[in-house]
């Protein structure tokens, strides 16, 4: 069958620069890169190039550039590029378009349609460099009333993670992404006084040593879930859906599953690893509490449960039914939530912007006067810093970071994650390629960002006159709307700028 | 905050059904014992029965149930039942104290029959009156709410554990020949008792477990035979399903489950032509009545009870009978707490009807159509 | 060995002190009427046994770790879930979702069991759990299954009752299921295989027919006596081709 499919890029290659040392050959994961040997020179086979940026960061004389295939088709507002492309893959293969990260539509960002507040005359702005500022959160179930006797605390709250920084690393499996990419996180994670999330993998034996920093998973497929890896953990999360897909499955792809992950989740070496779309003992909510108290049960009382869902419709609701439903922990995805791998029109066309789960969901737990029994955590896109204290100022405990995490551990983006041919050693198993990212590099590099984001933080709550997150935990006076219409602000619950 | 109605509040839940065969009745003792054991299961935000046979000495008389918000809606209510009904009996519904109970609104019964002349100047039946007058009270007036409507049965509900609920109606007290119950785990406040279940519609009530997603085309298609779903609960929907399948259509139990939960297309490839034919055809006419998502439902009427589970089983139910008891229950557990030692006891397949028929009724509808299909069995 | 009476104890006081009871290092605990209790034996370690008379309620060994229990009744939803370890020998029937995700022990029920049982199955080298099943199955049954052995016997099924219900196997990409007698394909997931046995087949059957047999005091040879079949996985990346690469 004669391909329709161009190349998405094109790759130039200055030859007054290019020496022909063949690093480029080396460092294409897609083997894009082959020494003609008639030419006498390095050329490329476009087609498989994903724009993974490894050659061009690589390449000792700076000789490669890659753009986008400058050609243009015939195209119309309504029928684009990318529309026609699918169709002639989706002709040629019969299959699911399976895309990796978040998605990338062009959906406003309500972020960056939300402005921040500083203190002016009326009250003093903090300096945060040399006056305390606190950003210590506990993340767990709060009773409704501390129970005091004679002017002594008669029983300790539930338990609680103790957080130094209101950012978490989302949870992203052994087998989605490296070891060495895990271990970078968790160390930074240690380091940093946070959490990283095994995901739904199970955990790596190299990854008990940072089992108090931990939040372990438990997800449909229940991969390497047993009583030692719960035990470990610092929380466990059932994970019920994710911002990328809801509604729909986790799926490692075979190419992912070599020794040690199928060894970890127990499955067969190359096979696809499935998780399906429902946990087949939750097909309702009072099964939730069935195993959020199961898990309960299993580990004494001694771990906070986090439920993590996607941002839909109804996710108020949901959100209230999963507090009552027993669990310490709410942690929402939004829409622009990454993924490993996702079937692209789910991902691009399920769920709601995570602004608006926020609020809603805050707002509703707070009429129901149930907001402070637990927490919530939310993600789908935390790009930076004032993100962070835009969601907590929205109504968030925390955050979690997972693409911004990997961008700090050297990924370029390119969407390719299903492959499991990473370049940079991250989404990728196969031994040549994790080795790639050197994990005391990587670590450095995850807990310098954590180190940056919490230096911004403080200078914006400074500014803001508040020096403890608690502060700002549901402060939307601090927000105020830019171009956005009067009903989004109402769900924001923000005013307009000027108002 | 938005109450039940203004607003879809999604809800898990347990239910229990005991009925007897023979007609023979006995006290509400056992049905609390029976959805106590399945606490678990519910919130303390919903709980309520439903109770066939407990007014034999007003049995040719509509049982009104209502709640009303104050005493003003209450005078208000009685003035326009009054004008349209004859009314045999009021009182206040008897309670006791129970301390988890609260914020009770005032709970008040009415034995009525229509004043015939009316019936006849709009030329309705007497069930299509009651219809109209349960649907327009609950929609237009303010502060009252009608939630039992049927003869010679009535519902019970609030807000609280569903034991805790019995004991505060004293349900020890009725005796009934089929006792149905419901402990809710909504995943909101409702906290208002009309949102509890069951639902119930003249003698037809239902108590359901699981959230349907099939609710707003189930609804759109009822809203065109003049059914209105002021609650948006899926309990309501499938109430009104059964009303229009089994009232108007005349369908049998089996047919009712081949529409609300219709076998799978390679299930109907396999039935002989004359059963496929007559699926293919309900599905093909009623496919919008088609329940889909996870459900365990329990539907009481004065001439028996059906249980139903969702066609790939979604919902855990659980039956079993003893001598002239049937028990169906979200958990074996639940029965087993008032039938030590059962006869049989059986999971039924998702899709398959337990219908349990009272034996000495008159003229039971259930058995009047020809019609007799194992479609899912 | 010490009996202790669940009678009027919620799961939450039941478990304290079924706990409390191991940890003081008694190994056999007889429980007596049980009815609806949740939870029992979750997340357990060890060799102790427990022995209990009723019907134990959802969720019942979930995550366990070692431990025996022994059911006198029915099972309730859930038994075994996540289970690591340990033995479960049920004198009755078991409902849906038994032994979800099981990753190792064993799983013995003399009677029928529900719908979606030893779905997600797993395994690895020696590790392989199993589950025998004396009665017939529910839809779904091996969903998703990535290892160990499943077998189901149909003793005693009635005229026209079927070992196994519809799409039974489903997304199977591992292990391997026995079924005693033969099953109509219609009613095999599209990506299991039905193939004759063989004598090493036969040799693993019979292993864990001792078992049973001797749980539940029936005629091994009488249960070996009928033939079996097995069914695998056509391959183990049945959703190899689903996708096109974006």
């Amino acid at each position: 069958m004669k391909s329709y499919i161009l190349p998405d890029f094109t790759i130039e290659r200055d030859n007054t620069r290019c020496n022909n040392c063949r690093v480029c050959i080396k460092q294409c994961s897609y083997e894009v890169h082959f020494f003609d040997k008639e030419a006498a020179q390095v050329c490329a086979e476009e087609a498989n190039c994903v724009n993974c940026q490894r050659c061009v960061v690589m390449c000792p004389t700076r000789a490669i550039s890659i753009r986008k295939n400058p050609n243009q088709m015939r195209t119309n507002a309504n029928w684009s590029e990318e529309a026609m492309k699918a169709i002639y893959v989706q002709a040629e293969t019969g299959g699911i378009l399976l895309a990796g990260m978040g998605n990338g539509c062009s959906h406003p960002i309500y972020w960056d349609h939300i402005l921040l507040n500083a203190s002016q005359v009326t009250n003093p702005s903090i300096d945060p460099l040399r006056e305390p500022m606190e950003l210590k959160t506990f993340l767990g179930r709060k009773p409704e009333k501390l129970a005091i006797k004679n002017g002594k605390l008669k029983e300790s709250i539930p338990p609680n993670l103790e957080l130094e920084v209101p950012i978490m690393f989302a949870a992203m499996s052994f087998g989605a992404i490296s070891l060495n990419a895990i271990k970078s996180l968790a160390w930074a994670a240690r380091q940093e006084g946070t959490f990283f999330n095994s995901g739904e993998g199970g955990l790596h034996s190299d990854l008990y040593e940072y089992g108090k920093h931990a939040v372990v998973q438990v997800a449909s497929g229940r991969f390497g879930v047993h009583a030692r890896y719960l035990e470990e953990g610092a929380a466990i999360e059932i994970k019920i859906g994710q911002g990328a897909k809801p509604g729909i499955g986790g799926h490692l792809p075979g190419e992912k599953v070599g020794k040690e992950v199928s060894e970890t989740r127990m499955i067969p070496e190359g096979s696809d690893a499935i998780s399906p779309a429902p946990h087949h003992d939750i097909y309702s909510i009072e099964d939730l509490r069935q195993l959020i108290y199961s898990l309960k049960e299993a580990t004494n009382y001694e771990k906070p449960i986090i439920v993590k869902v996607a941002a839909v419709h109804n996710i108020a609701a949901i959100a209230s039914g999963i507090a009552r439903a027993g669990a310490d922990i709410i942690a929402i995805d939004g829409y622009r939530g990454g993924t490993g791998a996702a079937p692209l029109r789910i991902r691009d066309n399920v769920g709601i912007p995570i602004e608006f789960a926020l609020a809603a969901v805050d707002s509703r737990l707070r009429e129901e006067g149930i907001r402070n029994q637990v927490s919530l955590v939310i993600s789908g896109s935390i790009r930076n810093s004032a993100d962070v204290v835009k969601a907590i100022a929205l109504g968030a405990d925390a955050v979690t970071i997972g693409t911004s995490a990997l961008i700090a551990l050297g990924c370029h983006m390119c969407q390719k994650c299903y492959a499991g041919k990473c370049s940079w050693g991250i989404a990728t198993q196969d031994p040549n390629l994790v080795k790639r990212l050197n994990p005391q590099e990587g670590q450095r590099k995850a807990a310098n960002l954590l180190q940056a984001w919490k230096h911004e933080i403080k200078e914006m709550l400074g500014g803001m006159g508040i020096n403890a997150i608690e502060s700002l935990r549901g402060n939307r006076l601090m927000l105020r709307g830019l171009d956005l219409t009067e009903k989004e602000l109402q769900v924001l619950g923000i005013k307009s700028v000027g108002e | 905050m938005l109450r039940e109605g203004q607003v879809r509040i999604p809800s898990g839940c347990a239910i229990s059904g005991i009925m007897n065969k023979k007609g023979k009745c006995f006290n509400g003792g056992d049905i609390i014992n029976s959805i106590a054991v399945m606490h678990e299961r519910s919130n303390g935000l919903g709980g309520g029965f439903a109770a066939y046979g407990i007014y034999p000495d007003f049995k040719e008389y509509y049982a009104f149930h209502f709640f009303f918000d104050n005493s003003s809606n209450k005078e208000k209510t009685e003035e326009i039942l009054q004008q349209q009904f004859i009314v045999v009996k009021s009182e206040p519904i008897p309670t006791r104290k129970v301390s988890s109970i609260k914020d009770v609104p005032l709970i008040w019964r009415y034995f009525v029959q229509p004043k015939s002349k009316l019936i006849r100047k709009i030329n309705l039946t007497e069930d299509e009156y009651i219809i109209r007058f349960v649907m327009t009270v609950n929609s237009e007036l303010e502060g009252a709410y009608l939630f039992s409507s049927g003869k010679n049965m009535g519902v019970f509900k609030g807000v609280g554990y569903p034991e805790d609920l019995g004991d505060f109606y004293r349900l020890e007290e009725y005796q009934g020949y089929i006792w149905t119950a419901h402990g809710r785990f909504p995943t909101n406040t409702p906290g208002w008792w009309g949102g509890a279940h069951p639902f119930a519609l003249l003698d037809c009530s239902v108590v359901h477990n699981g959230e349907i997603s099939s609710y707003e085309a189930n609804r759109r298609f009822l809203e065109m035979y003049g059914y209105k779903c002021a609650l948006q609960t899926d309990t309501e929907v499938i109430a009104y399903i059964f009303d229009f399948l089994k009232r108007r259509q005349g369908f049998s139990p089996e047919m009712i489950s081949a529409t609300v939960a219709s076998p799978l297309w390679q299930e109907i490839q396999k039935m002989k032509p004359s059963e496929r034919k007559l699926v293919q055809a309900i599905r093909a006419v009623y496919g919008s009545l088609l329940v889909n998502g996870p459900f365990s439902i329990l539907v009481g009427s004065k001439e028996g009870m059906i249980a139903l589970n969702d066609r790939i089983k979604l919902r855990p139910s659980v039956a079993a009978t003893k001598d002239d008891f049937l028990y169906v229950a979200s958990e074996e557990a639940a029965i087993r707490a008032v039938c030590v030692q059962p006869d049989v006891v059986w999971a039924p397949r998702g899709g398959e009807p337990v219908v349990g028929i009272v034996e000495d009724m008159t003229k039971p509808k259930y058995s009047q159509r020809e019609e007799k299909l194992a479609i899912n069995s | 060995m010490r009996a202790l009476d669940a009678k009027s104890l919620d799961y939450k006081a039941l478990n304290i002190k079924i706990k409390s009871y191991l940890s003081s290092g008694i190994k056999e605990l007889v429980l007596d009427n049980v009815n609806g209790q949740r939870f029992i034996g979750d997340g357990l370690k060890g060799n102790c046994k427990i022995i209990i008379n009723g019907i134990p309620g959802s969720d019942l060994a979930a995550f366990m770790d070692g431990p025996t229990i022994e059911v006198h009744g029915n099972a309730q939803d859930g038994v075994g879930n996540t289970m690591n370890a340990g033995t479960i020998i049920i004198y009755g029937d078991s409902r849906d979702t038994l032994g979800y995700s099981m990753r190792g022990g064993e799983l013995y029920i003399q009677g029928d069991v529900g719908y979606r049982v030893g779905i997600h199955m797993k395994g690895y080298l020696a590790k392989q759990p199993v589950i025998v099943v004396g009665g017939k199955a529910g839809d779904f049954f091996a969903e998703y299954m990535a290892g160990g052995i499943q077998i189901v016997l149909g003793l005693n099924l009635k005229q026209e009752e079927k070992l196994v219900g519809n799409y039974c196997g489903a997304g199977m990409h591992g292990g391997v299921i026995y079924l005693r007698g033969d099953v109509d394909p219609a009613q095999l997931g599209k990506e299991v295989k039905k193939m004759a046995v063989t004598e090493e087949d036969l040799n693993i059957i019979n292993k864990y027919v001792v078992n049973f047999a001797e749980y539940f005091k029936m005629d091994r040879e009488k249960i070996m006596s009928k033939s079996f079949i097995k069914l695998i996985p056509y391959n183990k990346r049945p959703y190899g081709n689903l996708y096109a690469k974006w």
